[in-house]
């Protein structure tokens, strides 16, 4: 589905250039699930704003279906890979309907049966016919989600960039929303790429992952070596440990690793 | 904690209630609690009430909003009948109050020390040398390396985390009996969070201060309260023992706890919350 190689993300330039990825590499099958976790500043969503094309890529190829992706994303690309952002309230437009948002996604596409299909993804992301004409500020953090989903998803695209889809929710409105997203992979095969600061989501939502520090990927695994604390490096123990809570003995070995 | 010490703070009955164009609304229902000298967590999700509440206990609640109790004690003021005068010296000298993010708490045009030698000085009688001193042993005391150099900082100049603990040592500086903080280490990274959560700590245990620790994320009141206080629409719903947290008995607690997804123990599908109208009426 998509490969990354060698992938270098370099912000500004001369003195104030700030090489926020530093050579990564990671490939991803199609329908796979990829998660990128790392703290801030670590690059995580940076790899994902490359992938979009909203990031200067400085170094390393990304291919898609085995095809190196120039400078610019065409067409083809926006309809097969789509991203949902961690803000509901800042992703829609405050002067659109739910309809309009989702109408518009159709026209830029050209897909046909626009009705039919909006009237379809809004069930699918469990919002249904009474949402249809409302306004952002009509919905919950939750349903404005539902509705970023179902914008994405309304083209049928074949990858999904999650950059934290659930960091700004309740966790009773998240745990719906990942088990929304795991329903609707069931049911079209996606792939996705999911990035966020909490181990446990990633695990849940991905097959494999990656954790990021300071532009590099540290580590590799299974989701379920995460699970089972089964890690090589120090930095990706320590963030393992200091993500379970409270403990004095933790927070003293705390150290920084560059 | 000795039974015959008064408690810091006693909450009998208190209403929040704020007036909106379709009626008021009322954000705390009746909420009573007390707390001595020790961690006590309240958790609950956006909307609980759990800010408001925090917020309430200082009478920081923003007109038009009307806080009524039967009873409000913080440090043996009553809060809702102290002047103007008084209230100061709560503010800052007897409680204090920690929040979520430090980019809007400090004041951005002003060094940072100085802005904790303000804090000391309006509230403690001492000259200016001796202020600077205990600002700088405070900056010390929240372990931040070169205390001299952030003293002349200002808050731009700080990371996340830097900025936190210099939030907290303003907040500990005139030394009150009681901190409140609202969410203060969810702002920051995992690491971060548990450095500035041992620095919290090691200060209360020391000072022999209460803290009122305000978060969503159960598992961290968890791991660090002593008791906890779960909140749902504007009411306490349960309180328990912060070890015993996992074993609540309230479907609420239950429920939120349920819907976390475990490393050690996934699941194909999270548990949802179903939502029983009977909890906002409580008992």
């Amino acid at each position: 589905m998509i490969e990354v190689e060698a992938l270098e993300v370099t912000w500004g330039r001369g003195a104030r250039a700030h090489r926020a990825v530093k050579g990564i590499d990671f490939a991803l099958p199609a329908g796979g699930t990829f998660g990128l976790v790392g703290e801030s500043g670590s690059g995580k969503s940076t790899v994902l704003k490359a992938i979009a094309g909203l990031a200067p890529v400085t170094g390393g190829v990304i291919r898609l279906s085995g095809r190196p992706l120039g400078a610019r994303r065409d067409k083809g690309f926006r309809k097969s890979v789509q991203m949902v952002f961690q803000d509901p309230y800042g992703s829609l437009h405050p002067r659109h309907t739910v309809d309009r948002v989702l109408a518009e996604a159709c026209a830029i596409h050209g897909l046909d049966r626009r009705e039919a299909r909006i009237v379809r993804i809004l069930d699918e992301v469990g919002l249904g016919p009474a949402f249809r004409f409302r306004y952002p500020h009509e919905l919950s953090g939750g349903q404005r989600q539902r509705v970023a989903i179902a914008r994405a998803l309304i083209v049928e695209p074949a990858l999904l960039l999650l950059d934290e889809p659930t960091s700004a929710l309740d966790v009773s409105v998240q745990a719906e929303i990942l088990n929304l997203l795991l329903d609707l992979k069931e049911a079209h095969g996606l792939a996705w790429i999911f990035v966020s600061h909490n181990l446990a989501v990633v695990a849940q939502m991905c097959e494999r992952v990656a954790i990021m520090n300071n532009g590099r990927i540290v580590e590799e695994v299974a989701a379920r070596d995460l699970a089972r604390a089964n890690l090589r490096e120090p930095y990706a123990r320590q963030l393992l440990a200091a993500s379970r809570g409270f403990d004095r003995a933790v927070a003293r070995t705390l150290v920084t690793y560059d | 904690m000795v039974d015959a010490a008064p408690p810091l703070v006693e909450v009998e009955d208190l209403r929040v209630r704020f007036p909106t164009p379709r009626g008021p609304v009322e954000a705390v229902r009746g909420v009573s609690f007390a707390m001595g000298a020790e961690r006590l967590g309240i958790v609950g999700e956006s909307g609980s009430g759990k800010s408001t509440l925090g917020r309430a206990l200082l009478r920081l609640v923003p007109p038009p909003g009307e806080v009524a109790a039967a009873r409000l004690l913080v440090d043996g003021i009553d809060v809702l009948r102290a002047d103007s005068r008084t209230l100061c010296d709560l503010r800052g000298g007897r409680a204090s109050m920690v929040l979520q993010d430090p980019k809007f708490s400090l004041n951005p045009v002003m060094r940072v020390g100085a802005q904790i030698v303000e804090a000391l000085r309006r509230h403690r009688r001492i000259g200016r040398r001796e202020a600077r001193e205990r600002a700088l042993a405070m900056l010390e005391a929240v372990r931040i390396r070169e205390p001299l150099r952030v003293f002349h900082a200002f808050p731009h100049e700080l990371s996340g985390g830097m900025g936190q603990r210099v939030m907290i040592a303003m907040m500990l500086v005139a030394e009150p009996r009681l901190l409140i903080a609202d969410e203060p280490t969810s702002a920051l990274d995992v690491t971060v969070q548990m450095q500035v959560l041992a620095i919290l700590d090691d200060l209360v245990a020391a000072r022999g201060m209460g803290l009122l620790f305000i978060s969503h994320d159960l598992e961290l009141v968890a791991s660090f309260c002593d008791r906890v206080l779960v909140m749902y629409a504007g009411r306490i719903v349960e309180t328990c023992a912060a070890r015993d947290l996992a074993s609540a008995r309230h479907p609420y607690t239950r429920g939120l706890l349920g819907c976390l997804p475990k490393l050690e123990t996934p699941v194909r599908r999270l548990p949802t919350l179903l939502r029983d109208p009977s909890w906002a009426e409580g008992a």
